[in-house]
């Protein structure tokens, strides 16, 4: 298709915001080409495509620059919109689902962050509060097969790539998502038999190999 | 017109996310009902319709709660479809939505250090925010509104730098200038302030004042700003 050609995505092969634009355009059936960054030495491309974070993901469509993974979403959502929806088309649901989208961005990465960072006290009030928001998640998610209903959507992306992460939140952290959220860890079981999850998500033990990185990089033990 | 009941909007006077909120009704010309909160002693309503962060703005419409005040407007733009504030090409909407974000989550943040923090720590906000006032400068060029010849999302969401960027600096005593280093964008405020819908609808200026001055000095991180 005509509008599949000059797509591009500028990303980092471990980062969940990257890999939420990768499972939506997968989702979509959008063929692209994907770039990976070194972040200690950042392309000229993605400094110029995104001047103001300088961050990945960015996505080049037809050399025009979108940043900011939940924008990116949207933009290929209403972009590719003959094809599986993200977003539903009532103003309330949709709502919701924006509503979601935000609590995860807001709440899940800087928590976990805290996770693998700290020690002690203040490890253990993060654990609290990771705790809680995925015990907020799992009561949203309730008894449906993905926080979209029927429909793998705008929730599901936001969040499915954090589950990569669980494995190296519960080592750091000594807690079992399972235990605290079990309903959370069957919804992640089912994106996993959607092809676009299952292609697109890391082994989560490599993102605990990642973490250790990091962990040695920035001094903590 | 939509019946005054079916529409409500919890809000406190001061906050510039709920005004966003009434700035959006208005421009469409929908008929609401706002009930003001005491965010010292919050409503059950307001507890019962936004359990997850307890923040005002929520509207109300046919006692559907809808919370976080970008997503309130784009929920009124899907609604209500006479006079439009996003626009309708994906790119374009991908723009508006990526400056929301970028003022509300950035500019915010560096507003804030500017205001609560004192010596270095607040020159250094002070700067940051230069930086950020200087690309919303860049975006402007050549624009009267962000969003083109008139105000929509982007400006709905920016707006709040047009009053309480000034009622932050006089209360906490310091100055972002952008009136002498960013011409588009202080000529954006004077624009933006002049609209109708803008102008009949902002706080008490002194009064605000004097209210952020007495938040600082509670020295408290409760936000004010709500989403």
């Amino acid at each position: 298709m005509a509008s599949e050609k000059g797509v591009m995505l500028l990303d980092f092969w471990v980062s969940p915001f990257g890999q939420r634009a990768r499972i939506a355009l997968a989702e979509k059936g959008v063929e692209y080409e994907y770039k990976e960054e070194n972040l200690r030495d950042k392309s000229e491309l993605l400094l110029k495509s995104n001047p103001i974070h300088k961050k990945i993901p960015v996505l080049i469509h037809d050399g025009k620059p979108i940043c900011e993974s939940l924008i990116i979403v949207q933009y290929i959502d209403e972009t590719w919109s003959d094809k599986a929806p993200l977003l539903p088309s009532d103003p309330y649901q949709r709502a919701q689902a924006r509503f979601w989208a935000d609590f995860v961005d807001k709440k899940v990465f800087e928590c976990g962050g805290k996770l693998w960072k700290l020690k002690g006290e203040e490890q253990e009030a993060a654990k609290t509060e990771m705790i809680e928001i995925l015990q907020i998640l799992e009561a949203q998610l309730g008894d449906k097969k993905y926080f979209g209903g029927d429909i793998f959507g705008f929730v599901d992306v936001a969040f499915v790539p954090f589950t990569s992460w669980f494995y190296s939140y519960e080592t750091c952290a000594n807690f079992s998502v399972e235990e605290v959220a079990p309903k959370i860890v069957q919804w992640a079981k089912r994106c996993m038999e959607r092809e676009s999850v299952d292609k697109t998500l890391p082994d989560p033990k490599k993102v605990y190999e990642f973490v250790c990185y990091l962990k040695k990089r920035f001094g903590i033990e | 017109m939509v019946a005054s009941a079916a529409v409500r909007l919890f809000g406190m006077w001061a906050s510039p996310a709920v005004r966003r909120v009434e700035w959006a009704l208005k421009l469409k010309g929908i008929e609401y009902e706002y009930i003001e909160e005491d965010l010292s002693n919050k409503s059950s309503s307001l507890l019962e319709f936004n359990p997850i962060n307890k923040q005002v703005p929520v509207l109300v419409h046919n006692c559907n709660p809808i919370v976080e005040s970008l997503v309130i407007l784009e929920y009124i733009d899907e609604t209500w479809k006479d006079n439009p504030i996003l626009p309708v090409d994906p790119l374009e909407r991908a723009k508006a939505r990526f400056w929301a974000t970028f003022v509300d989550v950035k500019c915010r943040e560096e507003s804030r250090k500017a205001f609560f923090m004192e010596g270095e720590e607040k020159e250094k906000a002070i700067e940051n925010l230069q930086v950020q006032l200087k690309a919303l400068d860049e975006e402007l060029e050549g624009k009267k509104f962000f969003s083109g010849d008139h105000i929509g999302y982007t400006d709905l969401a920016v707006g709040w730098m047009t009053f309480w960027l000034g009622v932050a600096e006089e209360a906490a005593g310091f100055k972002a200038n952008y009136d002498v280093k960013f011409p588009n964008f202080s000529r954006w405020i004077k624009d933006f302030l002049a609209e109708p819908v803008i102008k009949d609808n902002l706080p008490p200026r002194e009064k605000t004042v004097e209210f952020f001055r007495a938040f600082k000095q509670l020295g408290s991180c409760t936000k004010v700003n709500q989403k």
